[in-house]
């Protein structure tokens, strides 16, 4: 197969601790986890649509779940939270898209502000739910 | 250059386009609900089901939920290719992700237009 003989000839260092983890690195991979995070999240979202137009006892379900449980306000915490970073960090994307933040300088300053901005909100949505 | 079969829209570029557009789609929703529920605190019953009877909610929810299963696809598909390398362990991954993808749209679309 062409594909493994074009793979063979490419160097691989798979020695995870020799591989440093700069600013831009830790936004990318956040970025990536925040995402299944957001895959799996997305099923309790489902739920909570669901059972909430189902009918006034459901949606008062969720709403009594939402305020008195603190498994259900972590877990929405945590799915909101993910969400932020995750559409924090595509619009930075977007703008990287269009050939803003590609210098060291930048790139680096961008993914500071990606992380300042993302925690900014995901306090708020924290004071939001609780 | 390698064909690649199973990404979205067989062609890096398409998907890269895709990925794009459906992140704007769900960017505007996020904001869309986000807002509509930190403005309505005290939301009822009535107000939160009438939401959803309004038609370009309901226009605006499916492409929302067709948005998350393209992007969802396209972002588990390009993470499982560059870390999962055993072929067989990576189809089974891709096709259990596949298939939770589709039950959300299905789910949603029940939702949606099971009122």
């Amino acid at each position: 197969m062409v594909y493994r003989v074009v793979n063979k000839k490419r160097p691989v260092n798979l020695d995870i601790a020799t591989i440093s983890m700069p600013v831009t690195a830790i936004v990318s991979i956040l970025h990536r986890v925040t995402g299944i995070i957001l895959f799996i999240g997305l099923a309790f979202l489902f739920y909570a649509f669901d059972v909430s137009l189902d009918s006034q006892e459901g949606f008062d379900q969720v709403v009594n779940t939402l305020q008195t449980s603190f498994l259900a306000k972590f877990i929405i915490w945590g799915t909101v939270s993910a969400l932020m970073y995750h559409l924090v960090a595509g619009v930075k994307h977007l703008f990287m898209d269009l050939g803003y933040f590609e210098e060291l300088e930048s790139g680096q300053a961008a993914a500071k502000a990606n992380l300042v901005i993302a925690g900014i909100l995901i306090l708020l949505v924290g004071v939001w739910i609780w | 250059m390698v064909t690649q079969i199973t990404s979205f829209g067989r062609s890096g570029l398409y998907d890269w386009m895709m990925q794009r557009i459906s992140a704007l789609v769900l960017s505007l929703y996020t904001l869309f609900i986000l807002g509509y529920l930190v403005f309505n605190p005290d939301l009822t019953y009535d107000q939160w089901s009438g939401l959803f009877e309004t038609t370009w909610v309901r226009i605006f929810s499916l492409l929302t939920l067709l948005s998350i299963g393209v992007h969802s696809w396209i972002g588990l598909w390009s993470v499982s290719t560059d870390y999962i390398k055993a072929t067989g362990v990576r189809f089974f991954f891709q096709s259990v992700c596949g298939l939770v993808m589709f039950v959300y749209v299905a789910w949603g679309i029940q939702v949606l237009w099971g009122l």
